[in-house]
């Protein structure tokens, strides 16, 4: 009598399974393609526009689209360690003027490249550490705020520190060849963008550090469980969010051979955008470095592309715009695909 | 007598015009399942987060193998040897089981650097947790998916036996079945005995009489902050418990 019922209860579940695993192969198929999903895009995003201006893939138009494209790069990987932890540093933009104006001061006192990119690292960084230190140990809601004040008064400060109120001719030689020349055709500020995200890489996946930032984005509650050192975690992001923008100063600085209070001018939102297109998540702790520089290429493919077919740029708005709506949805999809795998696993143990 | 591993001294703690906790006593054994009774509000909660570091005790001692010890952290207190399985499970939805396993503990090199800066050493981590995972029978079906894609049951699985990799003492389970299944629900109950196997401290807080009466070696029972109190349970007892718990008892 009882084997007859195990027996019976174990073709039921036997049945039960192979109905339900279909299932999840399709949930599991439809979240892995949500993970290469902006890189699919981006991909075929290039092979619709190649067809239809050849000019697009020119080595030459590919070096302005990777130049371009730099800033933004370098600074969204900032961004994105900001945004893993739930976060949000709407002063990257102003934080870069403001380095390149610190910078282009240094430089008419001294001409030396070392001392002028030190200073604008430093700026950067300082502003970085103010945004963190404010937020968490001021304890306010949320770095929204914080980042907007430091937006406004790096901007303010920009211009009233810069001589003349605007744009300072002149960079030392080294800083305007790493921001505007090319080794082997290929811009000298790409090497810049692959160090910057090498490094990001390594700490964000090879270090206790970038586990912990990972951890803090995921669950800040359990975080401080697990005795993860919460605050200075996430002090430390906005810390590297600075330092990146004073490497994008650096570099803009050096294409332009010029510094200005008004560089870096809604960059906050490309960079925001750049993340968040490219696949990362605002609800914390999901995406990678790659998910970054995907979504600033994408920025930089479509501004450029719009250019070459002589769309109105204010259409370049909408379009990025658009795309941003697309990629929220997408999230939001994921985070409902992943509690539809989590209910196919218990239906399984049951 | 042994001393016990992990003693309460007359903690007392409030929270404003609440008095949460009010003179309570307790003793934890090792290898003993010591089952925390008591209506929502009783002081379950605050007293294993005064435990478990996350509360300071307004006065009282708590003693860690017979020696004084204040634990300002969680860090402390895990560090200290004694582990806590929330009741919301502190997992990690976006880490995979073995990062979960080693999040705030990771094995990593070299040991001269800060703890932040060392690299992990994720084979070995992986490596150990699938062990763990498989000397507690535990099954998933992935070990390298994030936790967000399994079932509560696993997940609950995942904490608890995140739980027997580091407590050298006590393991405090906060209501670890209120969200499971039949069937889920035993397997987490096979881990606690295992737990208890292994010489650990448990501390159980749980709704269940059942649970109680199968696992428990004591139990304690608090109501309004207050100890009322404590015996050893079993089924000719187990509606003595449920009065004591409720306060009906005349």
């Amino acid at each position: 009598m009882a084997e007859v019922a195990t027996e019976h209860q174990e073709s039921a579940s036997a049945y039960q399974k192979g109905g339900r695993v279909r299932g999840g192969a399709a949930v599991a198929l439809a979240l892995r393609l949500l993970s290469v999903g902006p890189l699919l895009i981006l991909i075929l995003l290039i092979a619709g526009i190649s067809q239809s201006t050849p000019y697009f893939l020119k080595p030459v138009n590919i070096g302005n689209i990777l130049a371009q494209t730099a800033v933004i790069a370098i600074v969204a990987v900032g961004q994105h360690l900001v945004i893993l932890t739930r976060g949000i540093d709407l002063s990257v933009g102003s934080n870069l003027a403001l380095a390149t104006v610190i910078g282009g001061l240094v430089f008419r006192v001294e001409d030396s490249a070392p001392l002028v990119a030190l200073a604008m690292l430093a700026t950067a960084t300082l502003v970085g550490a103010v945004n963190g230190v404010v937020y968490v140990y001021g304890r306010l809601p949320h770095p929204f705020i914080i980042t907007l004040a430091t937006l406004s008064i790096c901007r303010g400060l920009a211009l009233e520190l810069a001589i003349g109120h605007t744009t300072m001719r002149g960079m030392p030689d080294w800083i305007a060849t790493i921001g505007g020349s090319e080794t082997f055709g290929v811009p000298n500020s790409f090497f810049v963008v692959l160090a910057v995200a090498l490094a990001a890489l390594l700490m964000v996946k090879g270090m206790v550090w970038g586990r912990w930032i990972y951890a803090v984005g995921g669950n800040p509650k359990a975080a401080v469980e697990m005795g993860i050192p919460v605050k200075n975690v996430l002090v430390s992001t906005y810390v590297i969010a600075g330092f990146c923008a004073g490497v994008g100063a650096i570099v803009l600085a050096g294409r332009t051979g010029a510094s200005s209070p008004l560089y870096g001018n809604l960059l906050e939102l490309d960079t925001i955008a750049a993340v968040i297109i490219g696949g990362a998540s605002f609800l914390g702790g999901r995406g990678h470095i790659g998910h970054a520089l995907i979504g600033a290429v994408m920025i930089g493919v479509i501004r450029n592309a719009l250019n070459l077919l002589d769309v109105d740029v204010f259409f370049q708005m909408i379009a990025i715009g658009l795309v941003i709506v697309v990629a929220v949805e997408a999230d939001v999809l994921r985070s409902h695909l992943e509690a539809k795998a989590r209910a196919i696993q218990a239906a399984r143990v049951q | 007598m042994t001393t016990p591993v992990l003693a309460i001294r007359h903690a007392d703690k409030r929270f404003g015009a609440v008095h949460a906790l009010k003179d309570v006593s307790l003793e934890a054994y090792s290898s003993e399942v010591l089952a925390l009774l008591g209506d929502n509000g009783a002081g379950k909660s605050t007293l294993v987060k005064c435990i478990s570091g996350v509360y300071p005790l307004d006065e009282g001692e708590i003693l860690l193998d017979g020696a004084p010890t204040a634990f300002h952290s969680p860090a402390a207190a895990r560090r200290a040897g004694i582990e806590t399985v929330y009741q919301d499970l502190a997992l990690f939805d976006n880490l995979t089981p073995a990062q979960n396993f080693y999040c705030g503990h990771e094995i990593a090199f070299p040991a001269w650097l800060p703890r932040g800066l060392r690299l992990l050493n994720s084979r070995t981590m992986e490596r150990e947790a699938a062990a763990v995972l498989e000397r507690l029978k535990v099954r998933l079906p992935k070990l390298d998916a994030p936790v967000a894609l399994m079932s509560g049951g696993q997940r609950q699985a995942i904490s608890v036996a995140r739980a027997t990799v580091f407590a050298r003492k006590v393991v405090i389970l906060d209501e670890p079945t209120a969200a499971l299944g039949l069937r889920e629900s035993r397997k987490v109950l096979d881990l606690i005995g295992q737990l208890r196997a292994q010489g650990a401290a448990v501390i159980l807080i749980t709704h269940n009489m059942e649970h109680v009466v199968e696992l428990a070696d004591r139990a304690v029972v608090l109501r309004q902050g207050r100890k009322v109190g404590e015996l050893k349970p079993d089924r000719a007892i187990q509606q003595q418990l449920v009065s004591m718990i409720v306060g009906a008892e005349a």
